[in-house]
């Protein structure tokens, strides 16, 4: 067991938790941050997508001794109001089926429109290649980024 | 008018005085706080009013509607809702939504499968919107002393035109409490809807989008262990012994117990499926604590029966298409004087392997069991068959069993079958704590309940004109037989024979999104364009000819056929308008049908021609699934369950090696992704006014033979043998 300091949404948080642990759960078993979802635990499916220093990455592969003074951001701290463009368009589109992967789907793609605000139908579908929806949305994925891109 | 008889789910109208004060006194409503928008909260009525057990109005208005069945992302959870909206007649932004608890005395079928929840729902949902409706307007009749027959409702608002009176269901909620329930009630004419129809968001929207805690996996409480277990590597393999004392001093482990799911004397459910009989628990403070005690654990394990691998499946589903079985499944004519005669014979073998569900969500349950009583709460598409088997396992009376439904991370079948809740429920009686029991992905994948293998032969006779004359199906699946005898083309050829074999495996087995179905109908639908092609005739119009003989002349005893052929005949013709069939446009086209969970669908799949990979351009899809309740939103479905048709044909396979799954995980299980989805999709649903039927399934299952057809046109190969990215030489990458 260690104490680490941690930069989340904004907030410093400290843990005491094995140094091997990974971010997502620190946050989902130690800070009550649920919105981070646990899919496959070893970097394949998306569902784990979290910021770091606001590139995207999968945080359950990412160990807490990793992290340092990076600023970490979760679906939760990604807006105050929940009115981030992304999270706005997904409502728009109502993309969601079951929902469970769409915390990382918005995290893969409000980093996307962060470096590349006008991506192309092409940029846009490799960018959210990473995340798995089981349920299929992802036509309505595609639409919803180039909403919040267009807005 | 349609008048409806209040008699079904008659004990859903006895009222409780006791709930009538207030919402507050719903125990379940364990995220009550998260379910309402900003303005609805901040206009919360001082006192609910409950009319009947769907609904409460308050009296502010505000409306509060229990969605009845379990959310797993098949969209009941707003669709439900609108159901008994529309015949209350209120504004829907008025509504508020709560998950219903387990009451299947008021709610009836309180279940996720078969695509069956709106259709099985459509009436009982109707009647207590209207019921309620009729109460508000005895009781605003009463207090006007005018007759009730003069009184209008919209949008909330009674409304009495004569003499100028009008007043909000909420003024009135209070009073209409004391109405008596009707012995029938009046329901609105479809074209006076103005919910049912409309695009309406899903009701859980912001709170997915905003990362709100709504899932099992989600669930937190004071004091709660994280529970996981180890299964046995392989089928046929059961637990020998293990030495757990190492693993137990590891931080944060509780204790580690070999453990009965089911004693023999557990008496089990349906749903209970192939739950494995013997685990072993790991339990801890964390997730990551219990994860890395599992990896040091050494179990060992005993063979119990024979270590199949897909080799194995293989050679004994093929033997099993080679033989005749004992008793026809339907047998109209005579085939093979039928085939004698042909000029054409056209025969074809196609297969599918097993596959997981991998829900994105995997499995898990939370658990409070103590000698009083128990406490569960998670994904379940099943509550009341678990609360049986529960009562049964902890040795408890139903009724201190308390099972709670959260929205689920995708069921597609597997949630059908609540083994993980049992476990967790056993593992927390026995730690006297609250558990949360935890599946890693590779327990989810590797544990059993999966789709079956499968293999069909297809034999088909046409005439020197091209004519079909006779049709010859035999089916095996692994612990499935797997032909459905009375469905398409049964019914439409005069010579037709169906029979159906099942091998038996220790491999546990169970439905998964359109049973059957979703390999089915894209082996027929692949084989009737072979078919077609060596009839000379377009695969559409060949279709066609066959519905018109079902319509006019159908073969076999009347009714005896599960199709209607003028609703099947109806979307394949719309299809081909919307598509534009016939005309070149430079892609390759595949077309298919199908009919199942009562609904009918037809598709028309593109291809992108070109070099490299062919890509999915578009679908256009024609649906008949009775009347639409919500879109957007049955859109949404339709182009889920294609998308997952598509993936799963073309990428997915769970194969064994002396009973162990070769793939545990996404880096080998290979799921379809947004760069291999298609580009397009659109939809179109005949518009007919039938009640409503299912949705959450029959997109999938047409849409394998529409690609398989297409490959073929795109490639000039037949495709016999899924996942077709394994067909060598290799199609798409
Ligand atoms: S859970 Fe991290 S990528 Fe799947
Ligand atoms: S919405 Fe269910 S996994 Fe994406």
């Amino acid at each position: 067991m260690a104490t680490y300091t941690l930069n989340i949404n904004g907030k410093k948080q400290e843990v005491d938790v094995d140094p091997s642990t990974p971010i997502l759960w620190v946050l989902r078993d130690h800070l009550n941050l649920v919105g981070t979802k646990y899919g496959c635990g070893i970097a394949q499916c998306g569902a784990c997508t979290i910021h770091l220093d606001g590139k995207a990455t999968r945080s359950c592969v990412l160990t807490v001794s990793s992290i340092g003074e990076q600023k970490i951001t979760t679906i939760e701290g990604l807006s105050e109001k929940g009115d981030h463009p992304v999270q706005k368009a997904w409502l728009e589109v109502d993309v969601p089926q079951c929902g469970y992967c769409q915390a990382g789907q918005i995290m893969t793609a409000s980093a996307l429109l962060e470096t590349n605000p006008t991506p192309t139908d092409e940029e846009i579908e490799t960018a959210m290649n990473g995340n798995i929806c089981r349920c299929g949305t992802y036509l309505r994925i595609r639409k919803a980024v180039k909403m919040a891109a267009k807005s | 008018m349609t008048l409806v008889k209040t008699k079904i789910g008659r004990r859903a109208f006895i009222r409780n005085t006791g709930l009538a004060g207030g919402g507050l006194v719903l125990g379940f409503n364990w995220l009550a706080s998260c379910k309402m928008t900003p303005e609805q909260v901040r206009s919360l009525p001082k006192e609910w009013f409950e009319l009947n057990g769907f609904l409460k109005v308050g009296d502010n208005g505000l409306v509060t509607i229990m969605s009845p069945n379990p959310e797993i992302g098949q969209n009941v959870k707003t669709a439900m809702p609108m159901i008994i909206a529309e015949e209350l007649d209120v504004a829907w932004k008025d509504v508020i939504v709560e998950q219903a608890p387990l009451n299947t005395a008021i709610f009836t079928r309180q279940l996720a499968g078969g695509s069956q929840s709106i259709r099985q729902g459509w009436e009982s949902l109707r009647m207590a919107g209207a019921t309620a409706r009729h109460m508000l307007k005895e009781a605003a009749a009463e207090a006007w002393q005018v007759p009730s027959s003069e009184i209008t409702t919209k949008e909330g608002q009674l409304i009495h035109e004569a003499s100028g009176k009008s007043a909000g269901f909420g003024e009135m909620a209070s009073a209409a409490t004391g109405i008596e329930v009707p012995e029938e009630v009046e329901l609105k004419e479809n074209t006076n809807f103005s919910i049912i129809g409309t695009d309406i968001k899903n009701v859980d929207g912001e709170k997915i989008a905003t990362g709100k805690p709504l899932f099992g996996l989600d669930v937190y409480r004071e004091g709660m262990l994280t529970a996981m277990i180890v299964h046995p590597p392989a089928f046929g393999m059961k637990y020998k012994a293990m030495n757990a004392d190492s693993v137990k001093s590891m931080p944060g482990i509780k204790d580690v117990f070999h453990f009965e799911v089911y004693p023999e004397d557990t008496e089990k459910q349906w749903s209970d499926g192939g739950g494995i009989p013997e685990l072993v628990a790991i339990v801890g403070n964390s997730t990551w604590e219990c994860m890395q005690a599992k990896k040091a654990l050494e179990v060992e394990w005993e063979e119990d029966s024979k270590l199949e691998s897909t080799a194995y499946h293989d050679e004994a589903l093929t033997a099993l298409l080679e033989k005749a079985t004992e008793q026809p499944a339907r047998k109209d004519g005579d085939v093979e004087a039928a085939f004698k005669k042909a000029a054409k014979i056209v025969e074809s073998t196609y297969s599918a392997p097993y596959l997981a569900h991998n829900t994105m969500e995997p499995m898990n349950f939370f658990a409070h069991v103590t000698p009083e009583k128990a406490e569960l709460l998670g994904p379940i598409q099943t509550p009341e068959f678990l609360e049986l088997t529960l009562a049964s396992r902890l040795g408890m009376p139903v009724e201190k069993i308390d099972v709670m439904m959260t929205r689920m991370g995708g069921g597609f079948g597997r949630r059908l079958y609540g083994t993980f809740a049992v476990e967790a429920a056993v593992i927390s009686q026995k730690m006297n704590a609250p558990v949360k029991l935890v599946y890693t992905r590779e327990d989810d994948m590797t544990q059993g309940t999966y789709r079956p293998a499968y293999k069909i032969k297809y034999k088909a006779g046409l005439d020197e004109n091209g004519n079909l004359i006779a049709w010859h199906v035999r089916g095996a699946g692994t612990n499935d037989d797997l032909v459905f005898e009375n469905r398409f083309p049964a019914g439409a050829v005069d010579n037709y024979l169906a029979e159906k074999h099942s091998l038996q495996t220790n491999v546990t087995t169970g439905a998964w999104r359109a049973p059957r179905s979703n390999f089915i109908a894209g082996a027929e639908q692949a084989f009737m364009d072979e078919v077609a092609e060596a009839s000379g005739k377009d695969p559409i119009e060949f279709r066609l000819e066959l519905f018109d003989r079902a319509i006019n002349n159908p073969v076999g005893e009347p009714d005896k056929n599960d199709y209607d052929p003028e609703r099947y005949a109806g979307v394949l013709k719309l299809v081909k308008e919307k598509s534009n069939w016939g005309a070149a446009n430079g892609k390759s086209r595949g077309v298919s049908a199908y009919f199942c969970h009562n609904s009918y669908v037809a598709q028309v799949l593109d291809l992108e021609d070109g070099d490299g990979i062919p890509r999915v351009d578009k679908v256009w899809c024609a649906v008949d699934c009775g009347i639409v309740i919500n879109p957007m939103s049955a859109k949404n479905q339709v182009e889920g369950g294609i998308v997952d048709g598509i993936g799963h044909a073309t990428y997915s396979a769970l194969s064994f090696k002396d009973g162990k799954p070769e793939q545990s995980n996404f880096d080998r299980y290979r799921l379809i992704r947004n760069t291999e989805a298609p580009r397009e999709i659109e939809t179109f649903f005949v518009d007919n006014g039938i009640d409503p039927t299912g949705l959450g399934e029959p997109s999938l299952p047409p849409i394998v033979g529409a690609l398989a057809n297409a490959l073929y046109k795109a490639t000039g190969r037949r495709h016999y043998s899924q996942p077709f990215i394994n067909e060598r030489p290799p199609l798409v990458g």
